[in-house]
């Protein structure tokens, strides 16, 4: 029942050509296949959000993508995320300034859908504004007020 | 400078922010094959027949089994007699999500082939979701051999009628506390290798000595080869405590297939596995004079416990019973419980477990009294408190004795955050202008019990016992290694623990590493749950880093011929008090410490470690006053919270920034609980209906408001630290805060109660004057 199909994404910088189940879901490919594991699941309906990465510089929720429909794409993952601050951008140095995680688990997919929402406001974004940013990323232990103080931090300190 | 209480950043953070965290489904050793299990479709039924032939018949289906196949292995280990959870389900299916049958394949893509091709044929039984089903006359018992799906029964010794009929006033409330799912944003996963030298299980939970210590004896291996390891634990909430079936099986499929075998739940999955928590009914009477103060308290509580009584379930309505009178000074106190079996997914903690429940109910009697005697809620509370001069306090419940607490110094900070009396003014002005939505206010002035940590305190909940370890071992560098009992999920045990032991042993922060959650390398343990983590592990940091730092006082006097009684420890190096430039570093200490040449005659080598289990006298309270201002609108009946201020006493405050991030998250949780979640069963066929994220509200940061933090400080008498823990304030605390405040938006319409959660449909329809 299944088949096969070659992928060539771009993976943190590095291209590679897969054969896989074409049914495989974009999360599966790069935990999997990619053995990068950053990239988090933690639910099945697109709500939680702590798959979410930048395809073409754009968050996505990878749990709801086939690999197949990045096939040709630029992805980052949480481990491809750099930055100025002992090699953290200014949202990963917000979330650890900010108390922005507790359990860690959204964490990442919480970094990246951040990290998108500021690219694409150009950092011009109010407190509000990045609570209905983040909506689509569930986080279970921080009651949110910290993840916004943490974005505010990134976007008050924005890496050069 | 002390540590302890300073905003130190976190040690567990950078691998968290960079992706290298180590969870349990990251982990992928050579040959793993991954493991589903196939989930009752019905909720009551005999099964008729598995059909496995098309399953096995899937290419990289490695095998499939039933409770045919486990037949050699006991049912799950901690259940009542006659009530025992099976590994799966045998004969009868009593919920819907119960395992009848796991596949083991290739990968998790052909597992989840294969348990749908798995064809189980079912002979439906009965259905009852709800306590008035379950015990309604001539219900059929979900476990025949027990006869009832009454489980326990504890009666009141008096039915109090005498006393509340000789009050002033009295008043009756019907609360339903609803059924809520923790939902980690990590499910439960697990992965068992049974390898030649012993068996290893990496697992999502709160007490990896908790499970070792079971599932050793359930397989007959001795615990010395079997290895429990929680590596980074995406959240608990009390859902990660149970034993699952999926965490029995995997080793045994590991055994049987001589490979590692991992198992990662769906979320929809986790919404009918892992167990639920709240769900009790409560029939509430208090007596009052018309002063507002409170005579007599009745509470009679009924526990939906779902299909198989889990050791916390049966346990929540005796802390709920425990807390039932709140912060208040009241004559009378009687309260009764049973619980009951229904066709649900079995009951267990969630932040709070028991508490919650108590501190809602007492919370919403206690506005009810305000009402009725049109005096304010603010002013009620301050005529019934406990007074500060009053604790200890013993309660109506002999076990427990209140530590400490300024109840009015809490109301009296949370008011003046709120600022209260400009508040009911806006109020006041509010409801002369029916073009802007209703404004309610309401208070929530709480407390709980927790620090599990007195013997005796645990046990009743399955656990081995109720100390917690710490061992602290000076590295021949001086930098130092600990081990706590207490493995976190979230809580920052790596960071609060070595700040305690930072300020101990005068070591600095950045050389200090804690280790959790490994039953081959931590001492002992019992596990994280109970707000306990800082007031019993933290505690026995604190202690045996002492007595490392007596024993390396010996040590250091020995090399610098002082008087160790002249010693005293700063910024890593021993200094001999009033001689400036005199010292040695903790670096040569330590080094010293292995050499038995350079030591004092009465240490051997290696004596710069200390291992503890620490017991607590009592119990710990934390305590605290929350207010809530709500807006309804008028058109929708949508709830939306405007200010939430959470005032916390939790005694000694560890990092305070690691506090107040446990408080947001369980107000958040208790925000949910009082205006979003719940999970519901369709009654008639038992089919849960709010089984995924789609239809389950966990609320997003679009939902939730900022929060206005204050604190006040009582300390705990109980534990050297003055701790009371923090993991469950929040979520005991906010959700009456929340409906009160609901509930007074709507008291222009006649509206004294309304149950949780509070939905913009249930709020339209009690403003257009029908019942809830």
């Amino acid at each position: 029942m299944s088949r096969h199909i070659e992928v060539e994404i771009t993976v943190n910088g590095r291209r590679s050509k897969r054969s896989i189940d074409a049914r495989t879901l974009l999360v599966h490919y790069i935990r999997e296949h990619e053995r990068l594991t950053g990239t988090h699941v933690g639910c099945d309906t697109s709500n939680c959000g702590a798959c979410t990465l930048l395809l073409d510089g754009e968050s996505v929720k990878s749990c709801t993508l086939l690999a197949v429909q990045a096939d040709g794409g630029t992805i980052t993952t949480i481990e491809g995320v750099r930055g100025p601050y002992n090699g953290f951008s200014a949202v990963q140095e917000g979330f650890r300034q900010c108390h922005g995680l507790q359990c860690g688990y959204c964490t990442p997919g919480m970094v990246m859908a951040a990290t998108g929402l500021i690219a694409e406001r150009d950092g011009q974004i109010t407190d509000a504004e990045i609570r209905t940013g983040l909506e689509g990323n569930l986080c279970r232990c921080t009651g949110y007020e910290m993840i916004v103080r943490s974005v505010r931090w990134a976007i008050d300190n924005p890496a050069e | 400078m002390s540590l302890v209480g300073a905003k130190v950043l976190r040690k567990e953070d950078p691998r968290l922010l960079s992706g290298t965290g180590q969870f349990v489904d990251d982990l992928s050793p050579t040959g793993c094959a991954f493991a589903s299990f196939v989930m009752s479709s019905e909720a009551h039924a005999r099964i008729a027949s598995i059909d496995v032939r098309d399953a096995l018949a899937i290419e990289g289906v490695r095998g499939v089994y039933t409770a045919a196949d486990f037949a050699d292995f006991p049912d799950l280990p901690g259940g009542l007699p006659d009530l025992e959870r099976p590994l799966l389900a045998r004969n009868i299916v009593r919920f819907v999500g119960e395992p009848v049958a796991v596949v083991v394949a290739d990968d998790r893509y052909i597992a989840a082939d294969a348990a749908q091709a798995v064809i189980v044929g079912y002979e439906p039984l009965p259905v009852m979701v709800s306590i008035a089903q379950a015990t309604a006359v001539g219900a059929m018992p979900l476990h025949s051999s027990h006869g009832s799906n009454v489980v326990t029964v504890v009666p009141m010794l008096n039915d109090l009628e005498r006393e509340l009929d000789r009050c002033d006033m009295r008043a009756n409330l019907h609360v339903v506390n609803q059924r809520c799912v923790a939902v980690p944003i990590e499910p439960v996963a697990c992965l068992a290798d049974w390898a030649p030298g012993g068996l290893t299980v990496w697992a999502t939970v709160q007490a990896p000595h908790h499970l070792r210590n079971y599932l050793a004896t359930w397989l007959d291996v001795p615990q010395s080869r079997c290895r429990v390891i929680a590596p980074d634990v995406g959240g608990g909430f009390g859902a990660k405590i149970p034993w699952y079936p999926e965490l029995f099986a995997a080793p045994i499929m590991s055994k049987w297939l001589r490979r590692p075998v991992k198992f990662a739940q769906t979320r929809s999955e986790a919404m009918v596995q892992m167990s639920p928590g709240r769900d009790q009914e409560h029939e509430l009477d208090i007596g009052f004079d018309r002063d507002g103060r409170i005579k007599a308290l009745r509470v009679v509580i009924t526990q939906n416990l779902g299909a198989y009584p889990d050791p916390t379930g049966l346990g929540l309505a005796v802390l709920t019973s425990w807390m039932a009178a709140g912060a208040y000074r009241i004559a009378d106190v009687q309260t009764s419980f049973r619980t009951v079996t229904t066709n649900t997914t079995p009951v267990a903690a969630y932040r709070g477990a028991g508490r919650p429940e108590a501190a809602y109910s007492i919370e919403r009697l206690v506005d009810l009294v305000a009402r009725r005697t049109g005096i304010d809620p603010a002013e009620v509370r301050r005529r019934n408190f406990i007074p500060p001069s009053a604790f200890p306090y013993e309660t109506h419940n002999e076990p427990v004795v209140y530590d400490s607490a300024d109840f009015p110094a809490a109301l009296a900070e949370c008011q003046r955050l709120m600022d209260y009396d400009a508040l009911r003014e806006e109020q006041v002005q509010r409801r002369k202008d029916p073009t802007k939505p209703l404004l309610g206010i309401g208070l929530s002035c709480w407390l709980e019990i927790a620090g599990f940590g007195p013997n005796g305190s645990l046990e009743g909940f399955g656990h081995l016992a109720s100390w917690e370890s710490a061992q602290v071992r000076i590295q021949p560098d001086g930098s130092v290694i600990i081990f706590a009992g207490s493995s976190p999920h979230g809580q920052g045990h790596e960071t609060t623990f070595a700040q305690i032991a930072a300020d101990e042993l005068g070591i600095s922060f950045d050389r200090i590493e804690v280790r959790t959650g490994d039953t081959a390398t931590v001492l002992q343990g019992i596990g994280t749950m109970g707000s306990r983590g800082v007031p019993t592990s933290g505690s026995a940091v604190k202690i045996a880093s002492a007595r490392v730092l007596t024993k390396a006082k010996k040590i250091a006097a020995h090399l610098l011929e002082a008087s160790e009684h002249d010693l005293e420890v700063s910024d890593d190096a021993f200094n001999v008090r009033g001689s400036p430039g005199k010292n040695v570093s903790w670096s040569s200490v330590a080094w010293s410490s292995v050499q038995p040449l350079t030591l004092p005659p009465e240490l051997q080598a290696g004596s710069l470690e200390e291992r503890l289990f620490h017991e607590s006298p009592n119990f710990s309270y934390p305590s605290g006053a929350y207010g809530c201002v709500v807006e309804i609108d008028r058109e929708t009946g949508d709830v939306s919270v405007r200010d939430m201020v959470i005032v916390d006493d939790c005694g000694t405050v560890i990092n305070p920034l690691l506090a107040e991030g446990q408080v947001h998250g369980g107000v958040a949780q208790g925000i949910a609980q009082a205006l979003y979640e719940t999970m519901l069963y369709e009654p008639a066929t038992g089919q849960p209906i709010t089984s995924n994220l789609l239809d389950y509200l966990v609320p997003s940061a679009a939902e939730m408001p900022d929060y206005v933090s204050g604190r006040i400080v009582t300390l705990c008498p109980n534990n050297p630290l003055g701790a009371k823990g923090i993991g469950e304030s929040g979520a005991v605390g906010a959700p009456a805060a929340v409906i009160n405040a609901v509930v007074d938006a709507l008291s222009e319409f006649g509206v004294e109660h309304i149950d949780m959660p509070a939905t913009p449909e249930k709020v339209w329809k009690l403003m257009q004057g029908g019942a809830a």
